[in-house]
């Protein structure tokens, strides 16, 4: 069996290329937005604007301006599936569209699927949605094929300046560690880990190096699994039913030999 | 302004209009279907007239809930994935996935609520006689009402805490949604059997315990609210909105406080007291669904 496979995506070196999201449209034959006609944000050079169905890589443009536009900087991340360890979706899904694969990586079975949508709301980062072409629920499968191939994942394959490296979860979270090491010593003191422990739906296997809070990029600071309320809403449920029960009986119950006899009164013909 | 919860960093499944009216119509038939079996258990025999309208109600009911399900999937010729694997065929079950365990128990419901609902059409004589005996008093009646009530709590609940088991604004955010719809369904399935009753022409003696149930379990669904909203925290700001308003106007207002007051002095709008309540109860109840659905959603 491979070890654990997945992406450090180190955002300090990101150039906003997009060339991540391009190889990744290419080798998956992802349909274009629209049908290809023109969509910009109009108010950013970031035209994805989010991951969904047919955007399985986004380069998210975070851009740190004043007014006057003096000064500030640009913060480029390629987002992407975290392929959580604990996954939320993989949790929910009530078909088995959702599998864990031999890379330790989490897979959407497009076959399987069938549109319930469940894994979309269940999903911490927002990053599952429709193919409105497939009409199932489709995201990142880390080039499954390319890995069963024995090839690197098309994004970090493209990636001209190595913001996304692939390789074993364990050797990624080394290298991630002595980068923030040596960004600490050339006093980009904000530099850290986003998921690379096991505290955060245990271990992230696509996790981050950040210089901002997780909120500026757009991810949550406190992602959890969707099966936290499973049961404690299914006891106070339980207490609900057993309320309008005991409400029933009380309300509904014959009240003794005077309740049979008005009962018996009531049934009386009337003359 | 800062997110409130790790729960605003996450995608909206679409789940709309069609989700809404099956929260609101499989919360009927699981409503219709336990008070019906209280009824005919614990009740008087002209009640017995109102738990055969329940039964006629809830499979009708289950069925139009597994209609709008499937149509709802985006690939709705794969709704049997739900049950069988569609590789190997085996069983597909996760009882840790509500929405797994929430569609075997509408298949298992749909079941059992067309024995109560054959038994009562026995009783109306539509059906051979011999189907009347899926019906309390009989032993297999009783068991059929009993495990049919079951299966309705269930399904009339498990709808919330599948809203909770997500990462969603608001539905996760709190743990008693499914408490919420359980005793929401209550009340909406007591007032359609009270304008049921009335239009079947069930004697006002038959209805008034009823009417009282519905009353208790208004108080208990504004407690329930209460507490829902209390308990989402900082979240609880999403409802400084559009959503919000119609949630104090539709649901707390036309849904509780209205049909309370109706219920408490029957003299205000005369016999036309209880039916009224009736319609602002089932008014409120779907706009309960409603507003629960699409302020989340909004976000």
């Amino acid at each position: 069996m491979p070890e654990p496979m997945g992406f450090f995506t180190d955002t300090t070196v990101c150039i906003g290329c997009k060339a991540c999201e391009v190889a990744c449209k290419e080798w998956n034959q992802l349909p274009a937005t629209n049908g290809g006609r023109n969509t910009l944000s109009g108010d950013s050079y970031d035209n994805t604007r989010r991951l969904d169905g047919i955007h399985w890589r986004h380069v998210k443009f975070v851009e740190q301006f004043g007014p006057d536009r003096r000064g500030g900087r640009w913060l480029l991340m390629s987002d992407v599936c975290k392929h959580c360890v604990q996954a939320g979706c993989l949790e929910v899904c009530p078909t088995g569209a959702i599998i864990r694969t031999e890379f330790d990586t989490v897979v959407i079975q497009s076959d399987v699927c069938n549109g319930c949508r469940d894994c979309i709301a269940a999903c911490p980062f927002g990053v599952i949605e429709i193919n409105p072409v497939s009409g199932t629920a489709q995201k990142c499968t880390l080039c499954y094929d390319r890995l069963q191939a024995g090839l690197e994942p098309a994004c970090s394959k493209a990636c001209p300046t190595d913001s996304i490296t692939f390789g074993p979860v364990s050797r990624l979270r080394d290298m991630a560690a002595r980068r923030v090491q040596t960004l600490h010593a050339r006093g980009e003191n904000g530099a850290y880990l986003y998921g690379a422990d096991e505290r955060m739906l245990g271990g992230l296997n696509a996790f981050f190096l950040l210089v901002d809070a997780p909120e500026t990029y757009g991810l949550p600071p406190a992602p959890k699994l969707p099966t936290r309320h499973l049961r404690s809403g299914s006891w106070f449920s339980v207490l609900g039913a057993a309320l309008v029960g005991i409400v029933g009986v009380v309300n509904f119950r014959n009240r003794g030999m005077a309740g049979a006899a008005r009962t018996r009164a009531e049934e009386e013909p009337r003359p | 302004m800062s997110a409130p919860s790790s729960t605003f960093f996450t995608a909206p499944p679409e789940w709309q209009w069609l989700v809404t009216i099956y929260f609101f119509v499989g919360g009927l038939a699981g409503g219709c279907f336990f008070i019906a079996t209280l009824l005919d258990v614990f009740g008087t025999p002209v009640e017995r007239r109102l738990a055969r309208l329940g039964y006629l109600v809830a499979f009708p009911a289950v069925v139009l809930s597994g209609l709008l399900l499937v149509v709802d999937l985006r690939r709705p010729e794969r709704f049997w994935h739900m049950f069988l694997q569609s590789e190997t065929f085996r069983l597909m079950f996760k009882y840790w996935s509500p929405m797994s365990i929430g569609s075997w128990a509408l298949l298992a419901f749909g079941a059992v609520s067309l024995l109560g609902f054959l038994a009562a059409l026995a009783d109306g004589g539509r059906a051979p006689a011999w189907l009347g005996g899926l019906r309390p008093p009989r032993v297999l009646g009783v068991l059929v009402a009993v495990v049919g009530g079951l299966l309705g709590f269930f399904v009339a609940g498990y709808t919330g805490v599948l809203l909770a088991v997500t990462n969603r604004p608001i539905w996760s955010d709190t743990p008693l949604l499914g408490l919420l719809f359980v005793i929401s369904a209550a009340s909406i399935s007591a007032a359609l059997l009270l304008l049921l009753g009335r239009l079947e022409r069930v004697p006002p003696a038959g209805l008034s315990a009823l009417a009282r149930f519905d009353s208790w379990v208004l108080v208990l669904e504004l407690l329930a609210l209460v507490a829902f909203l209390a308990s989402l925290g900082a979240v609880f700001r999403v409802w400084l909105s559009g959503w919000g308003l119609l949630l104090l106007l539709g649901v707390v207002v036309v849904g509780l406080l209205l049909p309370l007051t109706l219920e408490w002095r029957p003299r205000m709008l005369g016999r036309f007291s209880i039916p009224a309540a009736a319609v602002l109860v089932l008014v409120g109840g779907f706009i309960l669904r409603l507003v629960i659905v699409f302020a989340a959603e909004g976000v």
